[in-house]
């Protein structure tokens, strides 16, 4: 067991170590340089290299990548070229929304996709399956920004459940929050619900088709029971795998949600700090979406082995 | 009242091409302690019978006929019941071990879960006759392989493990699906042993379901020959095999391997395959591949001749077929 999680989490920090290096070298290789978008066009030069002097990134990149990991790893971001402040400070607000947002709406869509799956798959082929496969498929082809618009006009026009965006910010109270958070989290678990619902419907039911279902059909176990105590948890691999991806998809996806609901989140920051070449924010924006990704197949990962003891087996 | 009586068995099986009739005119009897065979090739019908006994046929499957446990016809019962019946009064051993066993729980708490559900044991108390279980069906050191996964046995093992799970409510009949044939040759003796030996010891009545003539040969008292969904030679299992007389049967036991044939010797086939359950022929369903098989065979169905008491045979030529047999019909 324990040198399953070693090897794992020795693979965490390679990745990690990887991840950093590929994008230190694409924000090098990336044109525009921040001391002239800083400064605009019509700058002199000596005032542009005055300023690339006191950014420091004069210096060669080699010694300017160890900076910021080490400056990383004593849990020091550096500072934003274009607003002066330290990195932390503009991201912390941005990761303050976009987590809570995350796993949200992943509640929200393993909730709606079990809920769903399992009651499809246990009534496969009947009107009930049929039906709900068929408002899943719906679910999936409605674009998640024109839901949110739906969202807005309904339940925070029409019926004022819930404000239309903005964000008050955590000290204003939990719930107050979490009820600003909900309607971004409706438009973004839809669609991830939809597409989890049917993986877990077609999931189940290649597992009720294994033999060992037969044997606990034999032992007299009732449909249900069968599917509670021996399908559902073998059937669950493909779903956590797909759960994996979806979380770290809306880690880093959710700009356009985020736009409609005003919200400052994680990709609208990433964005400004694109197109100000702030690069010391985009890598280490970056680096923090790959390690909540990296973190997220980690705890895949463990699922794997909790779930099936032959994956530890195989791994030792 | 026999234990298990099953008359006039139809199960079929809805396809997208039409239904094909996997068993056909089923009857068998069976007594308390008593043992039955049924053999025949693959796809003649005899794990849908293990299945449409147990109430366990696909989505698609559909039976007729009745099939009474001790007077109780179970194809009247509800799926409420029948829960109540299987793995209690009745259980099966399957023939995959590899595959018959969930494989995310503990081979322990598999065959514990019968015992809590039929004989409402607590945990500990099933955790202590599954220890004893265990043991009677000879897997060495059970107190520490009721803690193994199936991954973690050998195949022989998991079918043992399958055994103590058959056996744990003490049922009346064990059906037994081909227990062997996913086995080393080595293990699948001592496997045939140990059903041989439990089913005496707690008198059950046994029925073993096997293409291998020499497994139903040494283990069964009576024997059903299936071909094509329906019963061709029935009889008490000595009577048959001193008294071949239905040409399949007599083409299975031709087809058998046999010691001393010398490596160049050819094994004896029965020409074609078996028929399409969709399409079935009119007549007698072997008739085209049998080397007696006339225009009559092709058209009519052969009733039932008795050979000797208790040996019944379906066939046209059967006299024929009899006198043909020291020659040999297969070629």
């Amino acid at each position: 067991m324990s040198v399953f999680f070693a090897k794992r989490f020795m693979t965490l920090l390679a990745t990690l170590l990887g991840a950093s290096i590929v994008i230190f070298i694409v924000m090098e290789i990336l044109p525009g340089d921040p001391a002239l978008v800083i400064l605009g066009v019509e700058a002199t030069d000596e005032a542009i290299a005055l300023l690339t002097t006191e950014l420091g990134l004069d210096r060669p990149a080699l010694e300017r990548y160890f900076d910021w990991i080490f400056g990383i790893l004593q849990g020091d971001l550096g500072n934003s070229y274009a607003y002066k402040v330290p990195v932390w400070e503009l991201v912390e607000g941005a990761l303050k929304i976009t987590v809570p947002l995350a796993i949200l709406s992943m509640i929200l869509s393993v909730a709606l996709a079990l809920v769903v799956g399992l009651y499809a798959a246990a009534n496969h082929n009947k009107a009930s399956d049929i039906s709900l496969m068929g408002i899943s498929q719906l679910g999936i082809s409605i674009p998640n920004f024109w839901l949110a618009v739906l969202l807005i006009l309904y339940f925070a026009v029409n019926l004022r459940w819930f404000p239309a965006g903005g964000f008050p910010g955590w000290d204003e109270g939990f719930w107050v929050c979490i009820k600003a958070l909900i309607l971004p989290a409706v438009a973004l678990a839809t669609v991830q619900g939809a597409i989890l619902a049917r993986i877990t419907r077609s999931s189940v039911l290649e597992v009720f088709r294994e033999d060992f279902v037969r044997t606990a059909r034999a032992k007299g176990l009732s449909q249900r029971s069968t599917l509670w105590l021996h399908v559902l948890r073998n059937s669950m691999i493909p779903v956590i795998t797909v759960m994996g991806l979806q979380f770290a998809n809306l880690l880093a996806g959710t700009v356009i949600v985020e736009n409609v609901f005003h919200m400052p989140g994680l990709g609208s920051t990433v964005l400004k700090a694109i197109n100000n070449r702030d690069t010391i924010v985009v890598e280490n924006v970056v680096l923090m979406l790959a390690a909540m990704v990296v973190v997220t197949n980690f705890i895949v990962d463990i699922l794997y082995a909790v779930i099936d003891p032959r994956l530890k087996a195989h791994d030792i | 009242m026999a234990l298990l009586d099953v008359e006039n068995l139809d199960v079929s099986l809805s396809t997208a091409m039409g239904p094909a009739r996997a068993v056909r005119g089923l009857n068998i009897s069976l007594e308390k302690g008593e043992t039955l065979g049924i053999v025949g090739e693959s796809g003649c019908g005899k794990s849908m019978t293990a299945l449409a006994l147990m109430g366990l046929l696909p989505d698609n499957g559909t039976t007729e006929g009745t099939i009474s446990l001790q007077g109780e016809d179970l194809l009247l019962k509800s799926e409420k019941e029948m829960c109540k019946i299987r793995g209690n009064r009745m259980a099966m051993i399957f023939q995959e071990p590899m595959t018959s066993l969930n494989p995310v729980h503990t081979v322990g708490r598999q065959i514990m879960e019968p015992l809590r559900l039929h004989r409402g044991l607590s945990k500990s108390e099933a955790f202590k006759e599954t220890i004893g279980l265990m043991e009677r069906v000879g897997i060495p050191n059970p107190s520490e392989r009721v803690h193994n996964y199936p991954h973690q046995l050998s195949g022989g093992q998991r079918q043992r493990v399958m055994i103590a799970l058959a056996l744990s409510c003490s049922p009346d009949i064990l059906i037994a699906d081909e227990p062997t044939t996913a086995l080393d040759v080595t293990i699948q003796d001592q496997i045939l042993e140990l059903i041989q030996n439990l089913v005496d010891e707690e008198g059950m009545a046994l029925i073993l379901i096997s293409h291998d003539l020499g497994v139903i040969a040494e283990n069964t008292e009576k024997v059903a020959v299936m071909y094509g969904g329906a019963v061709v030679e029935s009889g008490p299992t000595d009577q048959i095999f001193g008294n071949l007389a239905h040409p399949y049967t007599q083409g299975l036991f031709a087809a058998m391997p046999k010691l001393g044939m010398g490596r160049n010797g050819r094994l004896t086939t029965i020409p074609g395959t078996v028929p399409d359950l969709i399409n079935l022929p009119a007549g007698c369903t072997f008739t085209d591949r049998c080397p007696l098989a006339t225009d009559e065979c092709g058209t009519t169905a052969p009733s039932i001749s008795t050979v000797e008491a208790g040996h019944k045979v379906t066939c046209h030529h059967i006299d024929q077929a009899i006198n043909g047999r020291g020659e040999g019909l297969y070629k």
